[in-house]
């Protein structure tokens, strides 16, 4: 299937990316203004807010619009494929530098505040007594946040590896099923992925609150509370993100979209459904179990 | 549906007004708008360098207090970088890449425009913070912790508009490398692309890999200020030296993503106007990777009087050392393709000439600085801002000047004013050496850098600088005036433009057509 050799597709002008600037600018600047405290900051934040998501909307469904009426060619699929990876290496390297952060607490910044290596002298006289015991002392030696117990990876953190693993399995079920033409097949692999995912998210806050409200574990709970629920947080939010996607995709299924061959947009959610499991297999052992 | 349809270029309606560069996904344009709005901030960041120096003519407090002097420093960092040398790249790639590769425009061109109308948004949202209560963020363009956590009202905004100015650098980066994949022509094979096209898959590919690392690194500093997090707190087990870890993790590379760009620029002038291919084809294109690669492996050489570890030291030592290998590869190769080649001297020949001299330089004091014990005394000295400055300035600036002049005929039709042209480069090269030389002198003497007073013995050469600053900031009206001159109008100029030009973008008429190439050109 190729022969767009030749001839090129370049699509028309598009008012959405100014829309875009506008509305994530507006978000931002509403975002700016509450960490200051001022009072109008929620109010634009949601405008921009609003503004951005009917960008998101707008912008996606010109382009579903046009993919469905058969304008884009292998090469312009192809671009799209290189524009999916880099964006989710884009993605991998964002959640390198928290992990990063976790590393050098643990291995650097702790041990040298309980006076190991150069550290001695900092322990004797800043943090005199000062043990670096990870995680039990996590929140370093100024106890910020105060006491609090670490999360076990035994119950709800192995519950949602399973789920996650599991939702790996169900989207790869469900692309076997779209290349096979099986379609009652794909919906209910898609629907099971889409459904883990939510599990997950829904574990996920019970664990939060079971952190905050029985085990005395914040944000605030020092750099173990800090790594802690940035990186799962930001997790989180992938999550989320990546179960809207493949909501959206199981409609375009239902719908109709997609065939055997043209279904780059399934990929493209597969792929990032991936990645978001991958950095949970990463969090699972960094941050739980070791 | 069908599984493929090949359209022909259906769009080629040309929109006029506004609204054809708001919405435009036309590379030409989008490059246009990336290198219009380079100029402005570059006259925006080159006034914040005229309060520095300025206030720097003389020692004691003249016109500014220091919290502004400060908050001048940090802005015309952030400026330049992010708003002049990195924008101003990626115009030149907008326009060339497609050209160059023998494709019809970017590969992902409704993205492209946004990647540049995030820019005007995110740089009134920076600057916005000079007028707020506490002023602009004043603590370097660095951001370290604790130090920046003291910002005023402008903390969260300059935060955010570094997270707008990264997603427009993802974005553009992304297309850079998708084009660059996807777009090239039957036949264009890697070892077959311009080395401009090569430094800027690898540059493309740095700032994919750092762009979200500086992303992650100030979101720590918000949440740290604002939600209790302990990143940066050494009370909360954390330490504020982690931050400059992960920032120069970022930081390191981004010098590189800041000159590499300039190689590709300098590696097509040259041979053009000595009329010999380029020598060492091939090992450019390593040397290159192996700056990139390099680049991961040093960011600690920014931060030798922290504190480290001695194996830290030695380690960041010797790999910053490496890179004068590959960047002397480079500079050889240059100095070989002009060897026993009929050269000529047009403008963007000059400034080409001046950058592998003046960068050469400026790579020397890198060495200099890399000397461990040696940066004991160098650090935070006006050493380092001479430093940082001959590889900025006569550098990538003069880079992106000799690229202007070089494809602006193709780009206008219009062949610019060679006498002016030469005035400017005289002018500029004179003044750029009589601003920044003389701060590898008081530097090495011992003056801090981000200080707005200084000891009296320091006065003749700070009094240097500042002429030579206001001389350089002037010289450049001139060349406003000639760029306005020649989109305007002029001596017509042919497709080839230069006698010794070779590759995709001279086959093209110049101006060339509104899609660069609609058939893909044959490729000997």
């Amino acid at each position: 299937m190729a022969h767009a050799q030749g001839s090129y597709y370049i699509p028309h002008g598009s008012h959405w990316p100014i829309v875009g600037s506008v509305g994530v600018a507006t978000l931002m600047v509403g975002a700016a203004k509450w960490m200051n405290g001022d009072s109008s900051g929620p109010a634009i934040l949601m405008i921009g807010l609003a503004i951005t998501l009917v960008m998101i909307f707008g912008w996606f469904g010109t382009v579903i619009k046009e993919s469905e009426t058969g304008i884009y060619n292998d090469q312009v699929d192809t671009s799209f494929r290189w524009g999916m990876f880099w964006f989710i290496f884009s993605e991998v390297m964002f959640f390198a530098a928290f992990f990063g952060a976790l590393y050098y607490a643990r291995n650097y910044s702790m041990p040298w505040l309980g006076g190991e290596g150069h550290g001695v002298s900092t322990n004797a006289v800043l943090w005199p007594g000062f043990e670096a015991v990870w995680p039990a002392h996590g929140n370093g030696p100024g106890q910020i946040g105060g006491e609090f117990k670490t999360m076990g990876w035994a119950g709800i953190p192995l519950i949602n590896t399973l789920l996650l693993l599991s939702s790996g399995v169900t989207i790869t079920w469900a692309h076997h099923a779209l290349k096979a033409g099986h379609r009652s097949q794909l919906i209910i692999g898609l629907a099971m992925t889409v459904a883990l995912g939510t599990i997950f998210m829904f574990f996920q806050g019970k664990e939060y609150i079971h952190a905050y409200h029985e085990l005395g574990l914040t944000l605030g709970s020092g750099i173990y509370g800090s790594t802690f629920f940035m990186l799962t947080g930001f997790h989180g939010m992938h999550v989320t993100i990546g179960a809207i996607i493949l909501t959206v995709i199981l409609f375009r299924c239902i719908k109709g979209h997609f065939n055997a061959e043209h279904h780059f947009a399934f990929e493209a959610a597969a792929w990032y459904w991936h990645f978001v499991d991958v950095v949970w297999l990463g969090l699972f052992i960094f941050v739980y179990l070791v | 549906m069908s599984a493929v349809m090949t359209s022909e270029d259906h769009h080629e309606e040309h929109p006029k007004g506004i609204s054809r560069w708001l919405f435009t996904t036309n590379h030409k344009d989008i490059g246009t708008l990336y290198l219009v709005f380079s100029l402005i901030m570059f006259f925006v960041g080159g006034a914040m360098a005229l309060v520095i120096r300025a206030e720097l003519f003389q020692p004691g407090i003249q016109f500014v207090d220091p919290q502004f002097f400060n908050s001048m420093t940090t802005m015309h960092a952030l400026v330049m970088i992010f708003g002049v040398v990195m924008p101003a790249f990626t115009g030149l790639a907008n326009w060339l890449i497609p050209m160059m590769v023998g494709g019809p425009d970017m590969a992902l061109p409704r993205m492209n425009n946004w990647s540049f109308w995030i820019l005007p948004f995110a740089f009134t949202m920076l600057l916005s913070t000079l007028f707020m209560d506490g002023g602009g963020p004043a603590g370097g363009w660095t951001l370290y912790p604790p130090l920046v956590l003291q910002t005023g009202a402008a903390f969260p905004f300059v935060i955010f508009a570094i997270h707008f100015m990264g997603l427009s650098s993802i974005m553009g980066a992304i297309n850079v490398i998708a084009t660059i994949l996807n777009m090239r022509a039957p036949g264009m094979t890697l070892m077959k692309m311009p080395l401009f096209v090569w430094t800027w898959l690898i540059t493309a590919y740095l700032l994919i890999a750092v762009m979200p690392v500086l992303a992650g690194s100030v979101t720590m500093l918000l949440t740290d200020k604002f939600f209790g997090t302990s990143f940066f707190n050494a009370a909360g087990g954390g330490d504020p030296v982690m931050f400059q870890h992960i920032f120069w993790f970022f930081g390191h590379p981004e010098v590189y993503i800041l000159i590499l760009p300039s190689f590709g620029v300098v590696s097509s002038i040259i041979p053009t106007f000595a009329r010999k291919p380029l020598f060492g084809y091939s090992s450019m294109v390593y040397a290159t990777a192996s700056i990139a690669f390099l680049s991961f492996i040093v960011w600690a050489h920014h931060m030798f009087t922290v504190g480290m570890p001695l194996a830290g030291e030695l380690f960041f030592m010797l790999a910053t050392m490496l890179i004068a290998v590959p960047t002397g590869v480079k500079v050889f190769n240059w100095v070989a393709t002009m060897w026993k080649g009929s050269m000529t001297f047009e403008t963007p020949m000059l400034f080409s000439i001046a950058f592998i001299i003046l960068f050469t330089i400026g790579g020397f004091s890198g060495l200099m600085l890399a000397i461990t014990p040696a940066d004991f005394q160098y650090h935070d000295t006006y050493f380092v801002v001479a430093h940082f400055h001959y590889v900025l300035v006569p550098g990538s600036i003069f880079a992106i000047i000799a690229a202007v002049y070089f494809w602006l005929p193709k780009w206008t039709g219009h062949m610019y004013n060679e006498t002016l042209g030469k005035a400017h480069f005289w002018l500029s090269t004179i003044f750029v050496n009589l601003t920044f030389f003389p701060m590898h002198f008081v530097g090495l003497a011992g003056m801090p850098r981000r200080i707005p007073d200084y000891n009296l013995q320091f006065t003749d050469y700070n009094m240097m600088a500042t002429v030579g600053a206001f001389g350089f900031g002037l010289a450049q009206i001139v060349f406003v005036y000639l760029v306005v001159q020649t989109i305007r109008g002029g001596k017509k100029a042919t497709d080839q433009v230069w006698e010794g030009a070779e590759g995709l973008e001279w086959t093209l008429p110049s101006p060339p057509p509104y899609h660069s190439f609609s058939t893909a050109p044959e490729i000997k």
